[in-house]
């Protein structure tokens, strides 16, 4: 009775070599949308980076004499109406931007997953409540919670932190949700609850693996649409204060001279375009390299 | 049947409702008997094999058995142990004893995870193993199924369905259970395939003393690997005994109606729609065979009281009242031609 059992050791378990562990990013070189979105989103945390040791200017000198000078040698892209240099300014505008969405996401997914993946995980009236309060909590736009905040606690980065990530969470709580939901009815779910698992550990190990790239797809475009709340929030003076420069701020600023010199709005526009849109590609790259079905190379 | 050592598996009488989505606000919500009255024994060592169609409620049967949904009433006791009364931690430490295999090998497989922490899953729920044990028990166990130590850390798509399959057996067989519950464990394969799984499961029954639950709308598949046949209908067991007994001589015309679909086995579309049907109709008729509506032997007596499992034979069950009638027919094989 051994015979087919021998036969078939000798089946083809040799066509597919195992895929070594540097794969990923020899695959990732490779994707033009990836490596793009990548080198995009270094720029800006580059430039971040950079305005923390050096800027061609100091941001915050106001040189009333030198204001609105178009491109020159001294100033690569013109000064401001203050006669601040615009290159100094984008460079430290890039921080708030960076730590206003890294905080503000953060807050949207930590929170958004948990819940998320609880409403998944005990279905019932535990998920029935947890997706009321978050289509509560998603009827209210970023801007009005941040004007109220604002109203509350004063306007400020924290304030709009706040509401951005406060905005961010019923967002992550239904894509969480939605996707975990799939995963639970998957068979490989059912297998684990026969081996004994119980609901947290089938979670940990099965749905949020599963889950995670379609996650961090999700944080990548939240990422974006926090840069651009934190600059409409800015633009309304609810966001970042002066003399601190944001993008937005820029936007703000630039809007009452813009007949006199309308690229000191194309500046700052241009720069949350290059932000959203690199983390908007890095997001589809990453999608297509996490999962490990898709070796498919592009 | 009537030996006095306990058996592996009793199952005594088990009943399973779902209650259907409300249609209205103003009726009841309809509900639906996925099992009604199941009562099965397994020795060990024996197998056993559940046939029927979809909607038959033999899926449910194994779910049940595999303590994964409560039964709406009914026992279900394994080596004496009633586990719908286990608190949550021993029935956890029972699973050792009963595993599953299911029917589709590219769906009961995480995508994400190594096969390595696939077929560890039942012993890494059980209890903290340190890496290196772990690893000798996956790669002794994968050795039995006919895989090699090298596809540990591979990925479930980088395998064939029954290649799949036989990492879903492995992971079933990692606790050295007593009882396997196979839910249509090769209907998802190629035929050419389908040996090769069955064959690998009647050798890991011979060599481990292991027994099957195989639930299979494939009668060949069942006369291949089990001691005893039960035939579901409308979650009741309608004809039940060995395998010969109800190939050669089938008592109930429902087991004939199955035998004479096999040659054509893939045109059972039509059959299983009128299934769905009947099941729906099911909880309003409450006497009468439930069989009534497809069968060419019914009469008043049919219609008016519905047949109980009855004896027919050494070790033969079926629950018809003109059981003696159906045996007496010709042999299915020779109509089917």
């Amino acid at each position: 009775m051994s015979d087919p059992l021998t036969a078939a050791v000798g089946l083809p378990t040799t066509s597919v070599p195992s895929r070594p562990a540097t794969g990923f990013w020899r695959r990732a070189l490779r994707h033009r949308s990836f490596v793009l979105g990548a080198a995009l989103v270094c720029l800006v945390i580059g430039s971040a980076l950079l305005s923390l040791v050096w800027t061609p200017w100091p941001a915050y000198e106001i040189d009333i004499a030198s204001k609105l000078k178009p491109p020159s040698f001294s100033h690569w892209l013109g000064t401001d109406s203050f006669g601040r240099d615009i290159v100094s300014l984008l460079l430290v505008g890039a921080r708030s931007t960076i730590l206003v969405g890294i905080i503000a996401v953060g807050i949207g997914l930590t929170s958004g997953v948990c819940f998320g993946l609880l409403a998944a995980a005990r279905k019932g009236w535990t998920e029935e409540l947890i997706m009321r309060m978050s289509d509560f909590t998603f009827a209210f736009p970023a801007v009005l919670s941040a004007i109220m905040l604002a109203a509350v606690v004063g306007p400020g980065m924290l304030t709009s932190i706040t509401a951005i990530g406060i905005f961010q969470i019923p967002i992550f709580v239904r894509v969480t949700r939605g996707s975990a939901n799939a995963i639970w009815a998957r068979e490989f779910v059912l297998a684990a609850r026969a081996s004994g698992k119980g609901g947290f550990r089938i979670t940990i190990e099965h749905v949020l693996p599963n889950i995670l790239s379609i996650l961090i797809v999700q944080a990548t475009i939240q990422f974006a649409l926090a840069i651009l709340a934190e600059a409409a929030l800015s633009y309304l003076g609810l966001g970042t204060q002066p003399p601190q420069p944001s993008w937005g701020r820029m936007l703000n600023d630039a809007q009452t001279l813009l007949f006199q010199s309308p690229m000191l709005a194309v500046y700052p526009g241009a720069a949350i375009a290059v932000a959203v849109l690199g983390l908007n590609l890095l997001g589809d790259g990453l999608r297509d390299l996490l999962d490990p079905r898709l070796a498919r190379e592009r | 049947m009537t030996a006095a050592s306990q058996p592996l598996l009793d199952v005594n009488d088990l009943v399973q409702r779902y209650t259907l989505p409300r249609e209205s606000l103003f009726r009841p919500p309809g509900q639906v008997l996925a099992l009604n009255g199941v009562s099965v024994r397994i020795e060990a060592g024996k197998s056993l094999g559940v046939v029927g169609e979809s909607g038959s409620g033999k899926s449910t049967f194994a779910r049940v058995v595999m303590a994964l949904e409560r039964p709406t009433s009914g026992r279900v006791e394994l080596l004496g142990r009633d586990l719908n009364q286990l608190p949550a931690d021993e029935l956890r430490r029972a699973r050792r004893d009963f595993q599953m295999v299911f029917q589709d090998p590219y769906g009961s497989l995480d995508p994400r995870q190594t096969i390595v922490r696939i077929v560890a899953e039942p012993l890494t729920a059980l209890e903290r193993t340190d890496r290196a044990t772990l690893r000798a028990r996956v790669s002794a166990v994968l050795r039995q199924v006919g895989l090699r130590d090298a596809d540990m850390d591979k990925y479930p798509h980088e395998f064939s369905g029954g290649q799949r399959q036989r990492i879903a057996i492995a992971r079933a067989l990692i606790t050295q259970p007593k009882l396997i519950v196979a839910d249509e464990p090769v209907s998802a394969l190629d035929v050419s395939v389908q040996a090769q799984v069955l064959n690998l499961m009647q050798d890991l029954q011979e060599q481990f003393g292991l027994s099957y639950i195989l639930i299979s709308h494939d009668l060949a598949v069942v006369d291949y690997l089990c001691d005893e046949v039960a035939v579901m209908y409308l979650g009741r067991i309608v004809e039940q005994g060995r395998p010969e007994d109800l190939f050669d001589h089938p008592a109930h015309p429902y087991t004939r109606a199955l035998l004479a679909a096999v040659p054509r086995a893939r045109a059972g579309r039509v059959r299983r729609r009128r299934g769905a049907q009947a099941i729906a109709s099911q909880s309003s008729a409450a006497t009468g065979c439930p069989y009534i509506s497809r069968c060419p032997l019914a009469d008043q007596h049919c219609r008016e009281a519905a047949p109980a499992l009855r004896r027919i034979g050494e070790t033969h069950l079926a629950a018809c009242h003109k059981a003696e009638e159906v045996m007496a027919l010709p042999a299915v094989a020779g109509e089917a031609g």
